[in-house]
């Protein structure tokens, strides 16, 4: 049976092929332990791929629906013992799905990705917070006044009032020399995390050098659907990175790192950048896989502290990577690592989902807001800008104003002591 | 009132599902069958399963329950325009006794995460079907499921005190329950591997243990599968029992290498998994009266896991080996069939010679213990006819048969194998199985279609037609 106008649905057979329909992502998909339900589970989503690629069904609205319910977590590809390569099944998919949400994604997109655009914009958002606008909206209770979806864009608006990055003095006799992806997000919302990962880099000996012209890794296009602008981001950056011929090519958001990492596949079959792609990619290293890498001396500095260290999906699923951020920490005099329950559940973040998927957003936010509160840590502690943006919302929502940091500002804080 | 109107009015609009897309993703479990139901609801309460029940009835439209839909006998898969009861938003556990070890769980609890809970109070429920940690205690209970442990512990029937049950009228029933030996007859039995043909389990009074002072886990390896073969018998019949003791072949290793870097000897030819439980002395001594077994027997190597790591990395691989499987070839047809202990050399021998004869690569991987085989046939279903995979597997069930072994060890029936039950059972038996089942069920509206033969409800998917054909032809 073929449905028409479902032909032009199309995903690789090999990939599809791996599901045998086990069963054993269900548990680990945030949805599907949500709902109980089947058709938000990633077996289910992958039988529907299945299903319009073969032409059992059209690309219909509820399709489209359950497919865009799936975080992008990617927690099942980690546990799938096929293979699964879900991740670039679902953004495949997506590339090829017409959502009502699309232009608004694609909007996104075009702002993050022109450093230009996203100064313009930040610098309103910088000034709706210095000016005290937002302050005073809080602080006499105006805030509720606002329709839930612009309190809710409000909520997550990223903190722009903080410091821009600022390059540290370069050390004298370097032992490595690295990279480091500034990005559209983090480098607007989050320059003085990377200001901290250049400092403590710097502080371990190794260089930070500047490359200029890096642009956007792509990862939010892909997400949002628009694979060829995320193709022609990476070749940008791929061009950029390649100039700068260091030793290692650091990444301080999970999001980006993981999604780098995946370069090879990206541009496999663009001949004149399928290589150059593989090669920018095994040099991509998260910032805590960088530094765990590193003769490193013991201790790292000194922190009184009790915190908890929250998974960002990007980082444990799509990279592997669960140790390092914990040894880490682990190594700092002084400061005690507690586990919440289900640190590697997905907050709700997943990029644009917490504006395009409230409900489930707003279910997984409250369930990581519990798991943070009973471990009574002083401070959150994470390793993506998404997951820190969405976590602060969550807690500050529930009046609690716990401090969310990255690992590499605790590692900058105790060592500075 | 539309069923669908009134299936809504009590479970929640969310909760009842009937776009087709929807009803596609029902369409399956984890084996081969295929069929989709005709519409999906999802109650949180017994009263709703019981509401359900009676809606479904008085339209004339009969059920079929499904927990996470792990199986591999097609058992969940709807036919006969049957509508699905799902038991996912039913997963609390309710109670745990401490002091008198049980456990009062909703049907919807997954395997493993009832044993997360219990561990703290040191305690287990023992059958550990290897797809827990998405399998449910319900469809545990459905398909008398069993598991590595299964060997000392036995299967989910030995671990079932009671179980609260919604009645294909709707009536809502206790059998059993905490105490032990309770007067009357006991239908739990009855209800555990019914496969959802007498109702739908609502809650469970499971059975506790304590967790055992220490565990002894080691790889014996040896040279081909015979060999192994030949030790697990003679630890058998030398009167040890193991925990479990599981057999891996070559194939099976390099894809659980590959899989979860395992580091699995691949210069064996197959090699048994064996766990020993109990206090620290007498494990001592079984694993010594093993070891030198398996030495008899032509092992040449010994691997221990010394710490709880190396432990549940083992496990991992074996309890997560069939799908890991598909890294070799996309598809498996995964057999379920028993043997008597003592035949295993030979039908081992001659399930391969099945195999290398219609020319598929296969993959043991098996409860040797208690004579549980699972032969994998690996192929890929976009070249080779699923038709000649139903065939090898239905010969590979005979030489089990033929052996004096049984159709299924764990995985039940379903719409798998209900027309090969007339290779084990005479009509007698069968007859008398209709009886009981329409003493409970006198109208067929539970899961119809499955474990009983000569039914019409599943009659038009097509693997069951196929398979009907294999049953009836090769029965001489």
């Amino acid at each position: 049976m073929t449905v028409p106008g479902a032909s032009r649905f199309e995903l690789p057979s090999d990939a599809l092929q791996q599901c045998i329909r086990c069963g054993m992502c269900l548990e680990a998909c945030p949805t599907y332990t949500l709902t109980g339900l089947e058709t938000e589970s990633p077996r289910g989503r992958i039988h529907l791929m299945d299903a319009m690629t073969h032409g059992r069904i059209g690309a219909t609205a509820r399709v489209s629906l359950h497919l865009d319910r799936c975080l992008g977590c990617r927690a099942c590809e980690a546990v799938c013992p096929s293979g699964v390569p879900y991740g670039e099944l679902i953004e495949l998919t997506r590339a090829q799905l017409v959502r009502p949400s699309r232009r608004r994604d694609l909007l996104l997109g075009a702002i993050v990705a022109r450093p230009r655009v996203l100064d313009v914009a930040a610098r309103v958002g910088s000034l709706y917070e210095r000016s005290g606008v937002r302050a005073l909206l809080h602080a006499t209770g105006a805030i509720r006044l606002l329709p839930p979806g612009l309190r809710r864009l409000e909520s997550l608006y990223p903190p722009l009032a903080r410091p821009r990055y600022r390059a540290p003095t370069p050390p004298s006799a370097p032992v490595a020399r690295v990279a480091l992806l500034l990005g559209c997000v983090m480098r607007v919302a989050y320059g003085d995390v990377h200001t901290s990962a250049a400092h403590v880099l710097a502080r371990l000996g190794v260089e930070v050098v500047d490359v200029p012209d890096q642009g956007c890794c792509g990862a939010l296009h892909a997400h949002a659907g628009d694979r060829e602008a995320a193709r022609g981001l990476a070749r940008k950056a791929i061009a950029a990175f390649e100039r700068a011929g260091v030793d290692a090519l650091v990444v301080d958001a999970a999001g980006c790192g993981a999604y780098m990492k995946g370069y090879g596949r990206l541009l496999a079959d663009d001949p004149a950048w399928a290589e150059r792609a593989r090669a920018l990619a095994a040099r991509v290293r998260d910032v805590t896989e960088y530094i765990a890498s590193l003769e490193v001396p013991a201790p790292l500095g000194r922190l009184e502290a009790r915190v908890t260290y929250q998974d960002p999906c990007h980082l444990a699923h799509a990279q592997g990577i669960r140790r390092q951020p914990r040894e880490l920490l682990r190594r700092i005099d002084g400061l005690e690592l507690v586990e919440m329950p289900d640190a590697d559940m997905c907050c709700g973040s997943a990029g644009t989902y917490n504006v395009v998927q409230p409900e489930y957003a707003d279910r997984l936010q409250r369930a990581k807001v519990d798991a943070i509160l009973s471990t009574g840590a002083s401070a959150v502690v994470s390793a993506n800008p998404g997951c820190m943006l969405q976590v602060a919302a969550g807690l500050r929502a529930r009046g609690s104003d716990l401090p969310v940091l990255h690992v590499v500002e605790v590692l900058d804080r105790a060592m500075r002591s | 009132m539309d069923l669908l109107v009134r299936l809504a009015s009590i479970c929640g609009r969310e909760n009842v599902l009937s776009d087709p897309e929807d009803l596609l993703v029902f369409e399956y479990d984890a084996g081969f069958d295929r069929s989709a139901p005709s519409a999906v609801v999802v109650p949180a309460t017994a009263d709703e399963v019981s509401a359900v029940v009676r809606a479904a009835r008085d339209a004339g439209v009969p059920i079929v329950p499904r927990g996470a839909g792990t199986g591999l006998a097609g058992g969940t898969v709807a036919c006969g325009g049957a509508i699905v009861v799902s038991t996912s938003r039913l997963r609390n556990i309710l109670e745990i006794d401490t002091v008198g070890r049980s456990a009062l769980v909703e049907p919807g609890v997954v395997n493993a995460d009832l044993g997360a809970a219990l561990r703290p109070h040191g305690l287990f429920f023992a059958p550990d079907p290897s797809s827990q940690r998405a399998s449910t205690i319900g469809g545990n209970i459905g398909n008398n499921a069993g598991g590595p442990h299964a060997l000392r512990y036995g299967s989910v029937v030995d671990h079932v005190l009671g179980v609260e049950m919604v009645l294909p009228d709707g009536t809502i029933a206790a059998f059993g329950g905490r105490a032990p030996d309770l007067p009357g007859y006991d239908l739990v039995p009855l209800i555990v591997g019914s496969e959802g043909t007498l109702g739908i389990v609502t809650k469970a009074w499971l059975r506790l243990l304590p967790l055992p002072e220490h565990v002894h886990t080691f790889l014996a390896l040896f040279p081909d599968v015979g060999t192994g073969a030949r030790a697990a018998s003679a630890i058998i019949g030398g009167g040890i029992v193991p925990a479990a003791m599981e057999m891996l072949d070559r194939t099976t290793m390099r894809a659980l290498n590959a899989a979860f870097d395992a580091h699995l000897p691949e210069e064996a030819g197959s090699l048994l998994l064996v766990e020993v439980e109990g206090l620290v002395e007498e494990c001592r001594d079984q694993v010594t009266r093993i070891e030198t077994l398996c030495r008899a027997e032509g092992a040449f190597g010994i691997r221990t896991a010394t710490t709880a790591e190396e432990r549940d990395a083992l496990w991992k691989a074996r309890k997560l080996g069939y799908p890991a499987l598909a890294r070799i070839k996309p598809n498996n047809y995964l057999n379920d069939a028993v043997v008597p202990r003592t035949k295993l050399p030979e039908v081992l021998g001659r399930v391969n010679g099945i195999a290398d004869r219609y020319g598929y690569t296969i993959a043991n991987m098996f409860h040797i213990g208690d004579g549980n085989l699972h032969p994998v046939l690996l192929f890929d279903a976009r070249t080779e006819p699923i038709e000649r995979v139903l065939r090898a597997a239905a010969e590979i069930l005979r030489v089990a048969v033929d052996a004096g072994g049984m159709l299924s060890g764990e995985h039940g029936i379903g719409v798998e194998k209900e027309d090969f039950m007339t290779w084990v059972f005479a009509p007698e038996d069968l007859d008398a199985m209709r009886r009981a089942r329409g003493a409970l069920d006198p109208d067929g509206v539970m899961n119809p279609g499955k474990v009983l033969p000569g039914q019409k409800a599943c009659g038009d998917i097509p693997t069951s037609r196929i398979k009907r054909g294999l049953a009836e032809g090769m029965w001489v």
